[in-house]
């Protein structure tokens, strides 16, 4: 918008108001300015809650002492609600008592303070540039476009090591397309780390189940994955085993012998941002997510069939060991867990 | 005014007068002090809502030092064998187990634990209020732009924080929030996979992310957060306090009470009622029970699973988004999660940001305002601002979804379809209600401004008529209901000069005539002084006559209808 229409809206409002300032109300005086006995009544008030939040204040460290940290008060832990309550009440006392003072006893004459212009004054700003201005050409700094060059490309390539540094914040991405699956591993129960038969499944059922590299111990007896390694791997390779009737199941070509007699295996982690899925719906076959609602049909090689998940949820091809236990016949044949930039581009 | 004795006579005259000069010859604060000591801050109970924001703040950094001093945040696997019988034995993080510690074993931590969160949640509470205050008062208005943008830039990173602390403790909830985040991370296009390798330190969970959270929890953000405090807390001061217009307060004064002693004694109070506030949510109120949820395992999870509040617009987002992925160039693109998770709070900043510069825009309002505005004498920006709560509400509602399913016994699908369409329709129905609502009650006060408050006096005329006595509302009400701008005069663009060349702007300047008619274009304006002359003169006529009843003393009812006697 140009100057000159700025002025124009600005004439054309009408400048006359049609109900001109009455001034500040007249000021009321309160009880506590006018009787004595309000205003002593006034400053008890104030000076008992400031007493009572000193006790309050006490009792807190006394309780501290004195009540064990087991001890339970109406199912709620004691400590915490007589600690709790004496700072809460003792806190809340002095801000009252305060409130108070200001109110019935400091003096409510409004005041009235003149605004100044935020702005500084026209020969403040004039003073400013022109100091700038002349600290810009003592320093030369338009004349000597070499000087200036060179710093505004030094400073520039500060930036590098700036962002360099941060190279060594983790790894570059690898390993995404595999998990800790692979040929024979057997799958077992996520509790127990017990291998599972065919047999201890019935139909309607789900069990959540774990690779067994998950529980195996090494030759000192700890386990050859734990910590940060054991979430990383189980963060990927979760899996649930379910059992539905063959005959609902409707495999896909490829998928036509990943199951064993209508037990398949399916990844536990949802393909949208990777919550652990286990609401199992066993009329329906569906499996829904707890966080998002994203629902897969897991009779229909895991579609999705509601919510905001994209990717149908991957199956893990199942066999039997020599022991008829449940193995995996190889590592997930699809990418597991929420999607990523180069997923397309992966090896399977 | 009462008279004060001359400050040299005084007690404390004379004892403060030797360390004042000790201080001020070293520190020369005098001369700004003089101006500060007796500053007039006006009164209104919802200037309050930022000063909740300040103090919870305070809270959360004197609770917030004190959990440092037991907590532990290492993503190293402890087994636990603390205080908390049913998990002893189990693997966990040094993270989890030393908030077990706090917890079950520090006398007072859990309670500093839980006044922590609870001040947290109404941090961003308070934050929400406090801007929603200023929106709907147009408070932001020049000069204060800045101040409104230094807010926002408070609020995002309220929230980073908010959740950075939460994720802390490392037990089955937050590590669900943060493998959500993994997620999220993940659909940053092209660069995800990197962004998340480089900010977990590897793959999902990593063994880093919680001292690396722990480090922007307690240190980054909290200092950027109080330098931006002191940057909105120092504006404030210089620009002085916005006040209500009404009798004797102008765009060039502000009145209200001086800081010392009125508000030392206010303000200093209502930060210990705030954190006595806190202190009793936390003493009566469990939150964040982390010992129920049990240590993180990607593997787990408990339906019902929710964030804390204030990130539940993006959950909800995240739960109703369709689930759309494409694979561009051999790169996937996962709009199913960029879009709510990261565009939708990125279009949130952007639009609060740039609302005051387009209403300016608009409105070519250039003028400095100190005086706030009633929410229903800007009725399209009051409107905007209630389609915005709506919006924010229905995607709230969406992240609840789930609860809201098994509470009412409804189908989550039929939830997320329905909230699905409600985003978008809802605001739409909202803005429009609310805009007849604010002309319907711009109406009211020309109403009561030309004819007068009813008196509750029935008066029948010769003829058999009866009629209610109206009394014209008195002069102080009638000054603060003609205290808002008049509108402009709405123009047709000009296509072409006055010689008949064609205007090379013509098509901004429809696109503004179209905006500022849009803007203005229903606002009911406030009386002229003719409209008001003339409505007071025909007033006068009923008012001229007193009445006589019998016994009966009414006098009809004031303004505030409170029956008058004589």
């Amino acid at each position: 918008m140009s100057e000159s229409h700025d002025n124009e809206h600005d004439a054309d409002m009408v400048p006359s108001e049609p109900i001109s300032n009455p001034g500040l109300p007249e000021h009321l005086p309160r009880p506590t300015d006018v009787y004595p006995e309000a205003e002593r009544r006034a400053e008890r008030q104030v000076a008992g809650m400031f007493g009572l939040a000193g006790v309050l204040f006490f009792a807190f460290c006394v309780f501290y002492f004195v009540v064990d940290k087991d001890d339970v008060f109406l199912g709620w832990s004691a400590l915490n609600v007589a600690l709790g309550s004496t700072l809460g009440f003792g806190l809340l006392l002095i801000g009252l008592g305060a409130a108070q003072w200001a109110k019935k006893l400091m003096s409510d004459h409004e005041m009235v303070e003149m605004r100044h212009p935020v702005a500084s004054p026209p020969e403040d700003r004039a003073a400013t540039l022109a100091a700038l201005n002349a600290g810009i050409s003592e320093s030369g700094f338009a004349r000597r476009p070499l000087i200036r060059n060179t710093l505004l490309g030094s400073m520039g390539l500060l930036g590098l090591p700036a962002i360099v540094l941060l190279r060594d914040l983790g790894p570059l991405p690898h390993g995404q397309f595999e998990t800790v699956w692979k040929k024979g591993m057997r799958v077992v129960t996520d509790v127990s780390g017990a291998p599972i038969k065919p047999g201890d499944i019935e139909v309607g059922q789900l069990i959540n189940a774990e690779p067994a590299i998950l529980f195996e111990l090494d030759a000192d007896g700890e386990r050859v994955l734990h910590g940060t390694e054991a979430l990383q791997a189980k963060a990927k390779a979760a899996v649930i085993v379910v059992r539905m009737r063959p005959e609902d199941i409707t495999p896909s070509k490829r998928s036509a012998n990943w199951g064993i007699d209508g037990i398949l295996c399916y990844s536990k982690i949802c393909t949208h941002v990777g919550c652990p899925i286990s609401l199992w719906e066993q009329q329906t076959h569906h499996l829904l997510c707890p966080c998002h609602q994203s629902t897969f049909d897991l009779a229909d090689n895991g579609k999705v069939i509601f919510g905001p998940a994209h990717r149908p949820l991957p199956q893990l091809p199942l066999a039997l060991d020599s022991e008829g236990y449940l193995i995996a016949v190889s590592d997930f044949p699809d990418t597991v867990a929420p999607s990523f930039p180069e997923i397309a581009r992966g090896p399977k | 005014m009462s008279q004060h004795t001359p400050v040299e006579e005084t007690g404390f005259g004379k004892k403060a007068s030797g360390p004042v000069e000790w201080l001020d010859n070293r520190l020369g604060l005098a001369s700004m002090a003089k101006k500060n000591i007796r500053k007039v801050f006006p009164d209104h109970w919802s200037f309050l809502l930022g000063e909740i924001a300040l103090y919870s703040f305070i809270v959360l950094l004197l609770t917030g030092t004190f959990l440092t001093l037991w907590f532990q945040p290492s993503m190293a696997e402890v087994n636990y064998q603390g205080a908390y019988a049913p998990l002893r034995g189990v693997e966990m993080s040094q993270a989890f187990a030393s908030t077990l510690d706090i917890s079950f074993e520090v006398r007072g931590g859990l309670l500093i634990r839980q006044i922590h969160h609870w001040a947290a949640a109404l941090f961003i509470a308070a934050m929400i209020a406090h801007m929603l205050r200023v929106f709907f008062t147009g408070a932001y208005r020049k000069p204060r732009e800045i101040n409104w943008l230094i807010g926002i830039g408070l609020m995002t990173l309220g929230l980073i924080e908010g959740f950075a602390g939460y994720s802390l403790p490392d037990d089955l909830l937050s590590g669900t929030g943060l493998r959500f985040v993994d997620g999220m991370i993940r659909s940053i296009p092209i660069v995800g996979s990197y962004v998340e390798f480089f900010l977990f330190g590897g793959e999902f969970p990593g063994d880093i992310i919680i001292p690396r959270l722990y480090m922007a929890h307690i240190l980054l953000i909290p200092a950027l957060l109080l330098g931006l405090i002191g940057a909105h807390m120092l504006l404030l001061v210089y620009h002085k306090h916005t006040q209500w217009p009404g009798p004797g307060r102008t765009e060039e004064n502000v009145v209200g009470f001086p800081v010392l002693p009125v508000y030392a004694a206010k303000a200093g109070g209502f930060f210990f009622v705030v954190f006595g506030f806190t202190a009793l949510m936390g003493a009566f109120f469990q939150i964040n029970p982390i010992w129920s949820y049990g240590p993180y395992n990607p593997s787990e999870v408990t339906a019902g699973s929710q964030p804390d509040w204030y990130m539940g617009f993006v959950e909800g987002a995240i739960r109703i988004m369709p689930n759309w992925e494409s694979t561009i160039f051999g790169w996937t693109f996962s709009w199913n999660i960029a879009i709510p998770g990261l565009g939708l709070m990125g279009l949130l900043f952007t639009a609060l940001g740039a609302w005051p510069f387009v209403e300016k825009w608009i409105t070519g309002d250039d003028r400095d305002h100190h005086l706030l505005q009633r929410p229903r004498n800007a009725p399209v920006r009051t409107a905007f601002g209630v389609a915005g709560m709506t919006c924010y509400a229905m995607f709230w509602i969406a992240g609840g979804n789930d609860i809201i399913a098994t509470q009412f016994h409804l189908s989550i699908n039929t939830i997320t379809w329905f909230c699905r369409f409600a985003v978008f329709i809802a605001p739409v129905i909202a803005f429009i209600i609310t805009k007849r609502i604010c002309l319907g009650l711009q109406h009211k006060d020309k109403e009561s401004l030309l004819h007068g408050y009813e008196t509750g006096i029935i008066e029948r005329s010769p003829d058999g008529g009866y009629v209610e006595r109206h009394a014209p509302l008195p002069s102080n009400r009638q000054y603060a209901l003609t205290t808002h701008d008049r509108l402009p005069v709405l123009e047709d663009p000009r296509t072409e000069d006055i010689n008949g060349i064609p205007n090379p702007s013509s098509r901004k300047e429809k696109l503004l005539a179209r905006a500022r008619q849009f803007y203005f274009g229903d606002v009911v304006d406030k009386p002229t002084v003719n409209e008001v002359e003339e409505a007071h003169h025909h007033l006068g006529d009923h008012t001229g006559h007193e009445i006589t009843a019998g016994g009966d003393e009414f006098q009809g009812v004031s303004e505030a209808g409170i029956p008058k006697t004589h």
